[in-house]
């Protein structure tokens, strides 16, 4: 066995009711190493942490540390932690109201007592030797976010820590502590911890990772040195298209041809909201589809939320057919005829405890305004239209919707979309947790809307439906717009390393 | 690297920024009841000076100090409690009976006291750690309950005769040399009640257990971040659950000292106390949101209140409704100066 | 069985269930419990009798009357508070105070000052219009701190509970007005030649109203979206804050009429006890109404219901000569009850029981 391995896990077998979550998934992580665990929605790479972490307990395989030849058993956070592997989560899991060093050593002092001195003097030992700049006495608070995450760390490699995951530790840091951030990785991985960076930022994998694992549907994929892995191959992986399958997918799409002169349906310029992306413009014809692709957490739903108003906006002109308007909220967006169904559909989507009929209505009641309720037979009556249109399954139209299937709920809220007949309809995921047929019957119900002259955003995580209904497709990494691909450009090699970037000679 | 180190400059701008919050609110509080203070002293003139002024507001204010740090405790947990008034009222009736009506000993009433306080303690401390419900509502339940249940136990007010307890109640706790000439000429020394020595120990006892046990610094923790605190490896429920059964057990021995400074069981005791208890430690420095507080702010800001009341009784301004405002306005004062520090928290990020 | 009489009784149960999953289902069945309890203990409770009141005129009488008639003041509180809880899924401590301040203002404005004035200042309707704009106010002030400061409910009204009856008493510079002249008592009491209480036909009035609301614009579907889904609602183009903010304004306005009832009840006002402890009934009349603490959807008709069963309670205990002061401690435990029962961990607990049970009966 080699010496230079801390973590082996082998074989593991995972499964929900109805889901296979991980199947004979395997994974390696050498000492001082950083090893980046990647895959797009579903692949499993946060069913295999919690897994190693014991959130949740293996159906078969084996994990082994060390080196050692028995297997070790982890059944609970607890139990993760006493074998040396240690988690930093996105949230920073720490008391804000609480002094630094306090953070660092509370829940692992025994007896009663506090000692502040030894504390505050142990903190500071550890806060020099990981160069973190802060103090031992300081409110955690007052550090910035990317300091924070630092000294959460800084906890988790004290515990004797021999694996560290950090569980999408950039996301809330800007360019300056993500550097911070990266160079605290370097000083542990010299220091012989095995770091598993879990991210979807492709740029900051080159940059600091030696390793991937890849990921998808639950299976491995592949685990590889990074300087074997040019940038394009890294993508195709993870979205399982293959580089060398040359069908240039031209799909059934309309040919769509733009107008000499046309004015646009909706453009936007500078627009940018607090949710983090880079300022982009955009613009969409009457009667065209467009899709936004890229990997996860690449900022395609923030473009479309703040295109709809849904996050405050910071900047940016909004033309709608040609005359400013101003959206800052969503009241606004749909007053000009756009509609927006989100991503999240149990957060933002769905109105639980209200049924499906209601649910209907809403956003169009909400534009007829606060004085014209429907009816009672007229609010079953368009329900009932829709229920029989999109084939939503549901006992009647007074049920609940949380007690639909998550493939119901989202047809509810399609319905409830098309219902306020917008001129401009944006589509976030619409086809995710939806029966195969039904995801056909939905991009065929795109194209149709097209032809009859809305204007549709499509996003979607599965490159196929993208190519087979936009005509054109707006790409995004790492937060910014980085290409727009119309035509010829649509297939999967272009759009694929177009999401890649990196250096051109990594072919 | 190091450049970011938050240095210390001599500027007292840079001093007042770099105060962690509890700090900050903390010496907002010590500023401002030394104000008060001397806002009293102007207006009552000379004899405000006299020590046992300032000894009488704490002979008149040491239950509350006690229900107070009960009220700090729950609330640094990111809890509340407001039966705590109820309760004091429940402690003096029930101990009044069983001295008058039962020939009772001075010991076991004390230990009816704690027994009560300790019993509204632990149901409600169950109730909201464990059952995971609304403590507000838990105690607000806790407070109706211990007022209803005092007129069932008797349902006239009346002043306590036992010759032990009214003793007790008597004895003066003599501070040397600080005594003052009384009216007609004779040396009087000044005196605090025993309540207020109880008072103050357990003041120095809880500052104690804040700041160098396990246990208080698990209260700030589940104050600050409950999701955090589980995450750090600390029983939650049961934090929680201590913080009000510490609560309660303080309400009855704030209910016991107040017993022995009004002598009598009445159903309309320690009406409103929970707020004053609430509004105390909010002016002392504890936030409403949990995770910030302090003892010996809560300490200057039950004294503070006592302060105000003083000077609205000897303004001969009508008492009981110009508390009232006076109250609830230092209450939204205070609120008001706690958001400001939020929000110079959210602007100043290292 | 046979095939069918399996059937029928599986038609039965489901008749029952139906029945028992109402909303209204809690709050009626309390009554039932309680109306039961007096017939049992002492059956006069039940009689009604036609007799020459102080102002000369015959009116009805008896305990039930006197459910219908001081519940129509808590069940117009309950309407108010029905909508709050529902927006915020918090509740307003302060209305007891809030009737305080409405029946000051009254008072005042009818009074024109005067401790003991001749006439009446102003019609009672100026007195009341002024009125509603104030305690209008007032709820907005709580709506605003909640809405806009996010401050939880319960602590943000604890303000207008600690300040509100100095506030009433300074609104009439600590006097307590008496109006003499008699048709101002007619709103509280009985008007000439009509023996049915007159707040019960306030009530009535409050609830055709809401009623209104309900049916012809989007209140219910405003308020139950932001209480249930506040993030949803907003990307449906709702406004969370300002739906809040208006449903404790539309509290105020409960305030409002509560509090010119009770001041045309006693003709004068007492600062400290007026509405004393109502906050509470009418938190208890959502709770046993069956409506969730938490916020969401809301059924007003059960939260009336509510309102009456507390008074149906609360005039029970005094017949059998519990004090006015030891009522808490009964409303406590029936708090207790309520809300331990809708914890979660005791829901669960109870749902894994039942399920033993029927499939012991199955089986």
């Amino acid at each position: 066995m080699n010496d230079n391995v801390v973590l082996k896990m082998r074989n593991i077998h995972k499964s929900f009711p109805g889901v296979r979550a991980l199947q004979a998934v395997d994974f390696t992580l050498r000492k001082g190493e950083i090893h980046a665990l990647m895959g797009e929605n579903g692949a499993g790479k946060s069913t295999l942490i919690k897994v190693l972490t014991g959130v949740y307990t293996k159906d078969e395989g084996n994990i082994f540390l060390d080196g050692k030849e028995k297997a070790v058993a982890i059944h609970s956070p607890q139990d993760a932690q006493n074998l040396g592997i240690s988690t930093v989560y996105q949230e920073i899991t720490l008391c804000p109201n609480l002094s630094v060093a306090e953070n660092m050593f509370i829940g692992r002092t025994k007896g009663i007592g506090q000692n502040w001195r030894k504390m505050n003097a142990d903190t500071e030992k550890i806060l020099k030797s990981l160069e973190i700049p802060a103090k031992a006495t300081q409110q955690l608070e007052t550090c910035s976010i990317a300091v924070q995450q630092m000294i959460a760390i800084a906890r988790a490699v004290d515990m004797d820590c021999k694996v560290l995951i950090l569980d999408e530790p950039t996301s809330s840091l800007d360019e300056q502590e993500v550097e911070k951030l990266f160079t605290l990785m370097r000083n542990l991985r010299a220091k012989g911890v095995g770091i598993i960076f879990v991210t979807h930022f492709l740029d900051q994998v080159y940059e600091v990772c030696d390793r991937i694992t890849v990921m998808r549907d639950g299976q491995l994929v592949g685990e590889y040195e990074i300087k074997d892995l040019p940038r394009v191959q890294l993508v195709s992986k993870m979205l399982g298209k293959e580089l060398d399958d040359m069908s240039d997918i031209k799909g059934e799409q309309q040919a769509y041809e733009r107008e000499e002169g046309a004015v646009p349906v909706l453009e936007a310029k500078g627009l940018v909201s607090d949710a983090g992306i880079k300022p982009f413009d955009f613009h969409i014809d009457k009667g065209e589809v467009n899709g936004f692709t890229g990997l996860l957490g690449s900022g395609r739903s923030e473009c479309v939320r703040a295109i709809f108003g849904a996050d405050r906006i910071l900047g940016g002109k909004v033309k709608m057919k040609g005359k400013d308007v101003k959206i800052s909220k969503p009241l606004d967006a749909m007053k000009n005829g756009i509609a927006y169904l989100p991503e999240d559909r149990k957060v933002d989507g769905i109105v639980g405890d209200l049924s499906v009929r209601d649910n209907i209505i809403l956003a169009q009641q909400v534009l007829r305004g606060f004085f014209r309720p429907f009816s009672k037979a007229e609010a079953n009556k368009i329900a009932d239209e829709y229920i029989k249109l999109l084939s939503i399954k549901t006992a009647s139209a007074d049920t609940p919707i949380k007690s639909l299937s998550g493939g119901n709920q989202q047809k509810v809220i399609v319905a409830r979309w098309l219902f306020t007949h917008p001129e401009y309809l944006i589509l976030d995921e619409p086809t995710r947790g939806i029966d195969v047929g039904t995801k056909v019957d939905i991009q065929k119900l795109v194209l149709k809307l097209a032809s009859e002259g809305m204007s549709v955003t499509f996003i979607s995580s599965e490159m196929d439906e993208m190519l087979r209904t936009c005509s054109r497709l707006v790409v995004m990494r790492d937060r910014k717009m980085v290409g727009q691909l119309s035509g010829d450009d649509l297939n999967q090699n272009k759009v694929m390393s177009t999401i890649a970037g990196g250096e051109n000679d990594d072919e | 690297m190091s450049q970011n180190k938050t240095a210390v400059s001599g500027s007292f701008r840079d001093k007042v920024r770099n105060l962690s919050d509890t700090n900050l609110l903390l010496t907002i509080t010590i500023v401002a009841f030394f104000l008060m203070y001397i806002g009293a002293v102007l207006f009552q003139g000379e004899g405000f000076l006299k020590p046992q002024s300032f000894f009488n507001i704490l002979n008149s204010q040491a239950a509350l100090i006690v229900l107070a740090c009960g009220l700090t405790l729950v609330m640094i947990n990111g809890s509340i409690d407001i039966s705590v008034g109820g309760v004091t009222a429940l402690v003096s009736m029930c101990c009044a009976v069983y001295l008058d009506f039962h020939g009772g000993n001075l010991v076991v009433s004390l230990l009816i006291a704690l027994g009560i306080g300790l019993a509204f303690g632990i149901f409600q401390g169950f109730l909201v750690a464990y059952l995971d419900i609304q403590p507000f509502i838990v105690t607000l339940a806790g407070m109706f309950f211990a007022r209803g249940m005092t007129t069932i136990v008797n349902t006239k007010p009346f002043n306590v005769a036992h010759e032990g307890f009214n003793e007790l109640k008597m004895t003066r706790v003599k501070i040397p040399g600080l005594g003052s000439t009384n009216r007609i000429g004779v040396y009087v020394d000044a005196y605090v009640e025993i309540g207020v020595v109880v008072a103050l120990l357990i003041v120095i006892a809880l500052f104690c257990v804040l700041r160098w046990t396990k246990l208080g610094r698990s209260f700030y923790a589940v104050g600050g971040n409950k999701q955090s605190a589980l995450m750090l490896g600390i029983n939650v429920k049961r934090t929680k659950f201590i913080a009000h059964l510490m609560c309660g057990l303080l309400a009855g021995i704030g209910g016991y000292i107040y017993f022995l400074h009004v002598g009598s069981g009445s159903a309309t005791h320690a009406v409103g106390a929970e707020m004053d208890a609430i509004a105390s430690s909010i002016i002392g420095g504890t936030m409403l949101t949990g995770g910030v507080g302090n003892i010996v702010g809560t300490l200057f800001g039950v004294m503070s209140l006592g302060t105000i009341q003083n000077i609205v009784a000897s303004a001969g301004l009508d008492e009981a409704w110009w508390i009232g405002i006076t109250r609830a306005a230092m209450l939204c004062l205070f609120l008001v100066i706690q958001s400001l520090v939020v929000v110079r928290k959210k602007k100043s990020k290292g | 069985m046979t095939m069918n009489s399996v059937a029928k009784k599986q038609n039965n149960s489901s008749i029952l269930m139906r029945i028992v999953k109402n909303q209204c289902f809690i709050p009626l069945a309390a009554l039932f419990i309680l109306i039961i309890f007096n017939l049992v203990a002492d059956p006069t409770f039940f009689q009604i009798l036609l007799e020459k009141n102080s102002a000369g005129n015959n009116v009805l009488n008896g305990p039930l009357i006197t459910i219908l008639d001081n519940g129509s003041e808590l069940a117009i509180l309950a309407i108010g508070m029905t909508l709050v809880t529902a927006a915020s899924g918090g509740q307003d401590i302060s209305v007891g105070a809030a009737v305080a301040i409405a029946g000051s203002v009254i008072l005042r404005v009818i009074s024109g000052g005067e401790t003991y004035p001749e006439t009446l200042h102003s019609p009672v309707i100026v007195a009341f219009l002024v009125c509603v704009v104030v305690a209008m106010l007032f709820g907005a002030f709580n709506g605003i701190l909640v809405a806009f400061f996010k401050i939880q409910p319960m602590i943000a009204t604890l303000i207008l509970y600690t300040a509100g009856r100095s506030i009433a008493a300074w609104i009439n510079n600590n006097e307590l007005p008496v109006i003499n002249e008699p048709s101002f008592a007619y709103y509280g009491t009985y008007i000439p030649g009509i023996p049915i209480p007159t707040p019960f036909f306030i009530m009535v009035i409050c609830v055709v109203i809401i009623a209104l609301l309900l049916k012809f614009t989007n209140l219910r579907l405003y308020t139950e979206a932001v209480g249930i889904n506040e993030s949803s609602s907003r990307l449906n183009g709702l406004n969370p804050a300002f739906i809040k903010v208006m449903s404790f304004v539309i509290l105020g306005v409960c305030v409002a009429v509560v509090g010119l009832i009770k001041v045309s009840r006693f003709s004068t006002i007492n600062y400290s006890v007026i509405a004393k402890d109502i906050e509470m009934d009418a938190i208890l009349a959502v709770a046993l109404g069956g409506n969730a603490l938490s916020g969401g959807k809301f059924n007003m008709v059960a939260s009336i219901i509510g309102a009456y069963v507390i008074q149906f309670l609360i005039t029970t205990l005094y017949r059998f000569n519990v004090q006015s002061d030891a009522l808490p401690a009964y409303k406590a435990v029936v708090i207790i009850i309520l809300v331990v029962i809708s914890a979660p961990s005791v829901k669960e607990w109870f749902s894994g029981l039942t399920k033993k049970l029927m499939k012991k009966e199955v089986a």
